[in-house]
């Protein structure tokens, strides 16, 4: 009697991953993606009643129309470019650190203690602490969930984006209780920074976009030719393969996400001390989140995330021109953003992977 | 907020497509929004002194009328139609019809969190570029950032609302006597209640003297119809929250309070008293259309009154820097119009107080004693502004704190 066998019946498609494109092929496939993307904005526009062309030419001079529209773009810039650095490291381990939100707070947090607290220390001084405590807050909030998947196996993603909102919630506590403003009569503030304890300027902005430039320059180094940075695109690519080679991989996790925390704890520091004076609870304001973006369409390449980060900067802050000057709801902008942004998003993930259809097979 | 959920949603899709194929370690990521404001605003600070607005030809010179350009921050969006931005929106509009400046000559910037001083900064910095000579931040947290951009812009007016800096040429703050409106709502109130109990949700403590000192001019309203009445508050410590403003008001509807008073941004305690069949004074804007059977009349501003005289006062180059807080005389608060829940002669009662009001009556000045038995003022004596804006750290006697 003829057994039947039930077949595994295919799905109806299946993704993947696409082999090796060359260099220029990436590169026009990208530009493509962003004309793509720009039409389906475009497009959105259109629907809601308004010409395209002047929108788009609003927002690009918005972004640049005058010195202070410049260096507002920039302002915007370094946070974002600094926490994608950050996240670089980790992502090319694999270790999936959606936690630069909280990293970045806790940079700013720990910073701002010394900013209050010993303002009398002289201006240099007092700057290197805070940068230094900046980036050991960041860390240590990076550690916390490297340690834990090293030593239970933890799920990272989950583990580091909670501790996102466990930051968060710390910068109100510090708001409404040890650390308000005594002078505020009972409203809950923290202090504006003394001048003391503020980050010098370099050119009209904020010596933070200094910070990144060398960061984007180190972190292309230290990826591509140290011995650390080999170590981590080994783990990435299979912890048996590097357990296999003799590396202690534990020792290797811990490591990189104490640096990738680090460093955005130092966007953190730059934030309180450079552009906000203070610390609120806006400090991060989702910058942890966009880096993200940033690095992955970047391809975790350095110098590639600093032009992904211009582009990214000069589209937020020429929205917020574009939406008042045409008087339109803040809604309208984070739309056309929302739009522009997951059309590239789509069109990467196509870039990297191919759908295969389930086919029909012959006997 | 949005943004920011845009930004991790958007973070998430990569994640999973990043992980779609490379099984190894594939990771599951979890499905969490929490609610906090935050808005992805940039970096901002600037020295600037060499790209200042070239407009005024003077310190403060008189400015035509179709050259003058007025900025409003807003800490929400007005379009909402009711609450704290639009009311204050209803004030630039009514100011831009008054003065028949044309729809460009107003830079809105609105959703700018209060709690991201690079978000106002780069908000204020815009107004900047198109050369204001006049801006308006409308909400308390603004105050700082306003404060170190007027001493980097000294040629532009900022003007804040409800803080207690200023720096008396380029840099003032606005508010208003809405103590004197209270007084005339809480008169309302005493003559309603039944059970001489009248609930008051408060959105913070017993140290931030605009919220005690609209109590205490509530409670002392209160009392001048009705001495046996006491006020029973509760705190939220929150400026904006439904859900807690609700919990707050049915706490004290369940000790048997009935009218509820609120100096909260919704109207969630007049809806609360509202299914429990009593009564209340909402806040900010007339809530008889939100409760309809159960609100007695609200205490309101009317922005428009000082967004008018101050800009009138750029146009015409008489700008003093002086700072602002005006009352009913001025019209800048009064009360929304009575509805017909309020008790019979409350109209006539309310006429009479505020006629004394106008008249010169203060409010805060006489024989005042706090809860705790101590003497706040003396008779033939009155509190001074310092005091009501700063040192309103008491309750008035009838009042008691849940």
């Amino acid at each position: 009697m003829e057994r039947s066998i039930r077949m595994k019946k295919e799905p109806l498609f299946h993704v993947v991953k696409k082999a090796e494109v060359s260099y220029g092929k990436t590169v026009m496939l990208s530009l493509l993606a962003v004309v793509i993307a720009i039409i389906a904005g475009g497009i959105f526009i259109l629907a809601i009643g308004q010409n395209p062309f002047e929108i788009y030419a609003s927002i690009v001079q918005g972004a640049w129309r005058s010195k202070i529209a410049a260096k507002g773009t920039i302002k915007i810039a370094i946070p974002l470019l600094i926490a994608a650095l950050g996240i670089t490291p980790a992502f090319q381990m694999r270790f999936w650190n959606i936690g630069a939100e909280g990293q970045i707070i806790m940079g700013g947090i720990f910073a701002t203690y010394f900013a209050l607290f010993l303002t009398g220390l002289p201006h240099w001084l007092l700057l290197i602490l805070m940068f230094l405590a900046g980036a050991v807050g960041g860390g240590l909030w990076g550690l916390i969930p490297a340690y834990f998947k090293t030593k239970y196996g933890t799920n990272e993603t989950l583990f580091t984006l909670m501790m996102n909102y466990i930051a968060l919630y710390m910068i109100k506590y510090l708001t409404e209780g040890p650390w308000r403003d005594p002078a505020s009569s009972g409203f809950p503030k923290i202090a504006s920074f003394v001048p003391n304890a503020r980050l010098d300027q370099i050119f009209g902005v904020h010596a933070g976009w200094l910070i990144g430039l060398i960061l984007a320059v180190v972190m292309f180094i230290y990826l591509k030719f140290s011995k650390q940075g080999y170590e981590i695109s080994v783990v990435g690519e299979s912890t048996n393969t590097a357990r296999y080679a003799g590396m202690n991989v534990k020792k290797i996790v811990i490591r990189t996400m104490f640096l990738s925390g680090a460093i955005c704890g130092i966007a953190g520091m730059c934030q309180v001390s450079g552009a906000a004076y203070t610390l609120g609870e806006g400090i991060a304001g989702g910058v942890g989140f966009t880096a993200i973006i940033v690095a992955w369409l970047a391809k975790l390449n350095p110098i590639i995330i600093l032009i992904v980060t211009v582009l990214f900067s000069m589209l937020d802050k020429g929205c917020s021109v574009m939406q008042s000057d045409f008087g339109l709801s803040p809604a309208v902008s984070s739309i056309l953003q929302g739009i522009i942004l997951f059309s590239i998003l789509a069109l990467d993930f196509f870039n990297r992977y191919r759908i295969v259809l389930r086919q029909r097979r012959k006997a | 907020m949005f943004k920011k959920l845009l930004s991790f949603t958007l973070a998430l899709t990569m994640v999973f497509s990043l992980t779609a194929c490379t099984a190894k370690n594939a990771t599951t990521t979890g499905d969490a929004t929490t609610d906090n404001a935050a808005a992805t605003e940039g970096a901002a600070t600037s020295e600037g002194t060499e790209e200042t607005a070239a407009t005024a030809t003077g310190l403060f010179a008189p400015v035509a009328k179709e050259d003058i350009k007025v900025g409003v921050i807003h800490i929400g969006d007005p379009a909402d139609g009711a609450g704290y931005s639009f009311a204050h929106d209803q004030g630039i509009v009514a100011m831009q019809q008054a003065l028949g400046l044309t729809d460009d000559q107003i830079i809105r910037k609105n959703n700018v969190s209060d709690a991201d001083a690079v978000a106002i900064r780069t908000a204020i910095e815009e107004c900047l570029e198109e050369e204001c000579q006049i801006i308006f931040g409308t909400s308390w947290g603004y105050m700082d950032t306003m404060e170190q951009l007027a001493a980097e812009y000294p040629e532009v007016i900022f003007s804040h609302c409800s803080g207690y800096k200023s720096n008396g040429t380029n840099f003032n703050n606005y508010f208003g006597r809405i103590y004197q409106a209270r007084y005339l709502a809480g008169v309302a109130a005493g003559l309603k209640t039944q059970s001489d109990k009248i609930g008051f949700v408060a959105a913070m403590g017993k140290d931030n003297s605009e919220v005690t000192g609209g109590i205490n001019a509530f409670a002392m309203g209160i009392e001048s119809v009705n001495p046996d009445a006491k006020v029973y508050v509760k705190v939220t410590n929150s400026w904006f929250d439904p859900t807690l403003e609700q919990q707050a008001a049915e706490s004290l509807l369940d000790m048997g309070c009935d009218v509820i008073g609120q100096h909260a941004d919704t109207t969630a305690p007049q809806l609360a008293a509202e299914a429990r069949g009593v009564w209340g004074c909402g806040y900010n804007s007339d809530m008889t259309k939100d409760a309809p059977a159960a609100h007695l009349t609200a205490p309101i501003w009317n922005w428009g009154t000082y967004y008018t005289s101050a800009v009138q006062s750029v146009i015409d180059g008489t700008w003093t820097g002086e700072n602002y807080f005006g009352g009913l005389t001025e019209g800048l608060v009064a009360i929304s119009p009575l509805s017909d829940n309020v008790a019979e002669g409350t109209a006539d009662a309310i006429n009479a107080a505020e006629v004394k009001i106008l008249a010169g009556f203060q409010v805060f000045e006489g024989n005042i004693v706090d809860n705790e038995g101590n003497q706040i003022c003396t008779e033939g004596k009155a509190l001074t502004d310092a005091d009501i804006t700063g040192k309103m750290n008491w309750y008035y006697k009838n009042v008691v704190v849940q």
